[in-house]
């Protein structure tokens, strides 16, 4: 069989590599312009640079300890020990991920301290939660649940056989967890840590809302006080690091054991008293809290300020960025399937991804400034999601149509049907799942986006998460009732939007065990 | 009619089909077997037009593809039943077997035929192995295909299924009054149920004919132990006659032996005695239910294979007596081959 004759019947060179390749060079472009920005007089280093650079690095180690100390447990917690409702509790606990941490650094920040939501409401003084302390804090909230998933998806591939043979030579569960488990899931852990250490690199939101001069704040500040070569070469030194994270997560690709039954742990009820009682902290910061402090708000203050053109002006770029997406993302799921050249312009295209946000933002500003046409108009700011975003769209496209059984579109062939037909009955209808679902994610990160979203939104284009970020400048912090609601109803959308895409990876696998 | 001329198909430098030349009649059966890897598949993906000829030419009655030239699937009237059945999952099996159909009344002729008509509105997820394989092939009788292709259809299913829905396929095929290239590995399979059997080794055609004949004369030691449990016993030929160490047998030259030659035995053309004297000794014995099979090392040193009767039982280390119990002319080969 080869592979390659299901794209392009009879074609050595698949009719999708040229998209790509045009596709992949625009995912490479905001890198270009920063370059020629940042040759533009810009300072290369000095002692502030030093200060953001140390602040950057503490903030990314300090999340991801605090994240594998809290996201590894859990992983443990999750995969192996029989509670009740399970699966709630793995939602719950994977929820965090899903609600963009500037919600978390907003409330935590006017929850503690003096003053603070809680103070008001409990009468005790509180510590304030601000400063690297603070970041780390939120951030770790937000992104433990990576560490959690990569782990928990590694143990769960684990055969229980080894803990059993341990415990049988007379080894305790802890000390067989500790020696024989841990280190076969290493990879898993060191895979999601350095999720964290991206996502971390790359939030704008909660640096600067607890006031840590980290590069996305320092950057946003910069351009501001219109630096933008400044901006860009703070830019640029933010995706080297970036690159280094990225390089090392490219060198940690686990061995896969071959999967076996895995270890099932029934507690006592002690223990489980236990387990919630070291759970309950989390869930109570990262997502009771944010609930709480805004549902504060909204019985103070009601929905004053909030105009229903910040939800229509949000849902509206991020739809067009969601369309978009997933267009582009067909040729390159396409072209990453025909051959290896395809896979490559594919792994371009993933460059968007790992570039943060407020990055897209000045390397895209300073596009617009050169393009007068594409200046403050919402097809910059669309473009700057599509770059982001893609490769989400990319993914899920290409699963579907990795799964695809290239004997099917053989066989509409044979039947008569014509490479056009063969593509609208059968490769279309089976695929569009993973169009849809691609677009969806798309969608739902759009709307959550912040710093490009600042920069690049045309004049008085006000979204919710824009708004959110104004009210907070401003102060008026009891006006974030609404936006921050419905931000964390699509982030729960959007959660159960990738729960239901696994539980449909698992239909596909039985499916096709029968076939 | 299907004609096949010099066909030859690389994957890349790979030449996988080399100079290949058959036609299929009119309402025939050509089986292909051979071991894997010997470019069964590959024959039946290049005469669909699923991929592309290296060298010669490929023709029917409205139609000739060549490699400048490949005519694409849709234009060739072909019909194809794939390994893993290749069924649309978005379709029910009426959708499936309907594909492209206007009307549906060879759809139902054949669903009906096939035992498929309760299942008319499931989704090919919901089939078993046997079922799916008869969606499959009503799909493709349906459509009205001037020549099938079936690719080891039977692969997928177990044991007991293979049997039946072999000569169910077969019937289909013959009452449709469509000629076919079955592609499999089983050598059973293709003796039981083809009207000729085409044997490939490497990419080459070694030897294309009736079942009988490939079996009886095989074209050459590889198509004789490819086809069945194969002996050879040294002898000497003269005049369709040869003298071997069991006595005297007919015989027949078939790559111009003569003289010194290997002389192929199956292992019911010789009969077997326990008997002290006797001229072998017994090295092991397979139980096999109705029969027993033996290998037995003759005194002069070469080693036969005997299936006899399960009434008739020695043990390892038993002398034995043999016999070339065949009346047929058996197929001698030189010995250098």
């Amino acid at each position: 069989m080869m592979p390659s004759f299901t794209s392009g019947l009879l074609r050595d060179w698949p009719r999708s590599y040229p998209f790509a390749l045009v596709i992949a060079l625009l995912a490479l472009v905001p890198v270009g312009v920063l370059i020629g920005l940042a040759t533009d007089e810009a300072q290369l280093f000095d002692a502030h640079n030093l200060k953001v650079l140390t602040n950057t690095l503490l903030l990314m180690v300090f999340t991801v300890i605090g994240s594998v100390v809290i996201g590894v447990p859990l992983a443990l917690i999750t995969a192996y020990v029989q509670l009740p409702w399970r699966r709630l509790w793995l939602v719950i606990l994977a929820a965090p991920l899903a609600i963009p941490s500037y919600i978390g650094a907003f409330t935590l920040y006017a929850a503690f301290g003096r003053g603070g939501e809680l103070e008001n409401l409990l009468g005790l003084p509180l510590p304030a939660v601000d400063g690297l302390a603070g970041a780390t804090l939120v951030m770790t909230l937000y992104s433990y649940p990576f560490v959690m998933l990569t782990t928990r998806a590694s143990l769960l591939s684990l055969d229980a056989s080894l803990v059993n043979a341990a415990r049988t030579l007379g080894m305790t569960l802890a000390a067989s967890l500790w020696r024989v488990v841990l280190p076969r899931v290493a990879t898993g852990i060191a895979a999601g840590a350095l999720l964290v250490a991206l996502y971390t690199l790359s939030d704008f939101g909660t640096p600067a809302i607890m006031r840590l001069d980290t590069f996305t704040r320092v950057i946003f500040v910069e351009y501001n006080a219109f630096g933008l070569s400044q901006a860009a070469m703070l830019s640029l030194q933010l995706l080297v690091i970036v690159g280094l994270v990225l390089f090392l997560e490219s060198r940690v690709r686990g061995s896969h054991e071959k999967p076996g039954r895995h270890l099932l742990l029934w507690p006592g009820l002690g223990q489980r008293l236990l387990v919630a009682v070291a759970v309950a902290p989390v869930i109570l910061l990262a997502i009771v809290l944010p609930l709480l402090v805004f549902g504060i708000w909204l019985v103070r203050e009601g929905t004053g300020g909030f105009q229903f053109s910040y939800a229509w002006n949000s849902a509206h770029a991020s739809f067009l960025a969601a369309i978009f997406a997933v267009i582009l993302a067909i040729p390159v799921a396409h072209a990453a399937i025909a051959g290896r050249f395809g896979k490559l312009l594919e792994r371009v295209t993933y460059f968007g991804f790992g570039v943060p946000g407020i990055v897209m933002g000045t390397a895209l500003v300073y596009l617009g400034l050169q393009l007068p046409f594409l200046y403050q108009t919402l097809g910059l700011l669309v473009l700057a999601y599509v770059l982001r975003f893609l490769p989400l769209a990319v993914g899920s496209v290409r699963s579907t149509a990795e799964g695809l059984d290239p004997s099917l579109v053989k066989a509409a062939r044979v039947l008569g049907a014509g490479p056009r037909e063969a593509f609208q009955r059968i490769t279309l209808p089976l695929t569009l799942r993973g169009m849809v679902a691609g677009a969806a994610l798309v969608f739902l990160e759009a709307m959550r986006e912040l710093p490009a979203t600042l920069m690049l939104g045309p004049t008085g284009f006000e979204t919710l998460a824009t708004y959110l970020w104004r009210v907070y400048e401003a102060g008026y912090f009891g006006r974030a009732a609404i936006p921050g609601l419905l931000l964390v109803l699509m982030s729960a959308l959007g959660l159960a939007l990738m729960l239901s895409g696994e539980r449909r990876a698992e239909f596909d696998v039985t499916e096709n065990h029968h076939s | 009619m299907l004609k096949v001329s010099n066909l030859s198909v690389n994957y890349g430098a790979a030449p996988v089909v080399q100079q290949l030349n058959f036609a299929l009649a009119e309402d025939e059966i050509l089986m292909l077997v051979g071991p894997t890897g010997c470019g069964k598949t590959t024959i039946l993906q290049a005469l669909a037009g699923l991929i592309p000829i290296t060298e010669g030419e490929i023709q029917f009655d409205t139609w000739r593809s060549t490699p400048s030239n490949i005519v694409p699937p849709e234009k060739r009237r072909v019909g194809m039943v794939f390994q893993d059945f290749a069924l649309f999952p978005h379709l029910t099996v009426e959708q499936n077997v309907c594909f492209r159909l206007t009307e549906t009344r060879l759809a139902d002729h054949w669903l009906n035929l096939l035992g498929l008509d309760h299942l008319r509105h499931a989704r090919p997820g919901r089939l078993s192995g046997g079922q799916k394989q008869r969606v499959a092939l009503a799909r493709t009788l349906a459509h009205e295909p001037s020549f099938i292709l079936l690719d080891e259809p039977l692969s997928n299913l177990d044991a007991a299924l293979k049997d039946s829905l072999r000569w169910e396929i077969r019937e289909a095929l013959k009452s449709a009054g469509v000629p076919a290239i079955w592609v499999t590995h089983d050598q059973e399979e293709a003796l039981s149920v083809g009207d000729r059997v085409g044997i490939l080794n490497g990419g080459e055609l070694e030897q294309l004919d009736t079942p009988e004949k490939c079996f009886a004369e095989p074209a050459s030691k590889f198509v004789a132990q490819f086809l069945g449990e194969a002996s050879f016993l040294p002898g000497y030929l003269e005049k369709d006659q040869v003298s071997t160490v069991l006595g005297p047998a007919p015989g027949i030259s078939i790559d111009a032996a003569n003289g010194d030659v290997d002389l192929l035995l199956r292992p019911d053309d010789l009969s077997l005695t326990p008997l002290g004297t006797g001229n072998g000794v017994i090295d092991w014995v397979r139980y096999e239910g109705c029969s027993r099979l033996y290998a037995v090392s003759t005194d002069a040193g070469a080693q036969l294979k005997v299936r006899v009767s399960h009434e008739v039982r020695a043990e390892p280390g038993d002398r034995v007596q043999l016999a070339i119990t065949t009346t047929h002319p058996l197929a001698a080969f030189s010995q250098s081959a």
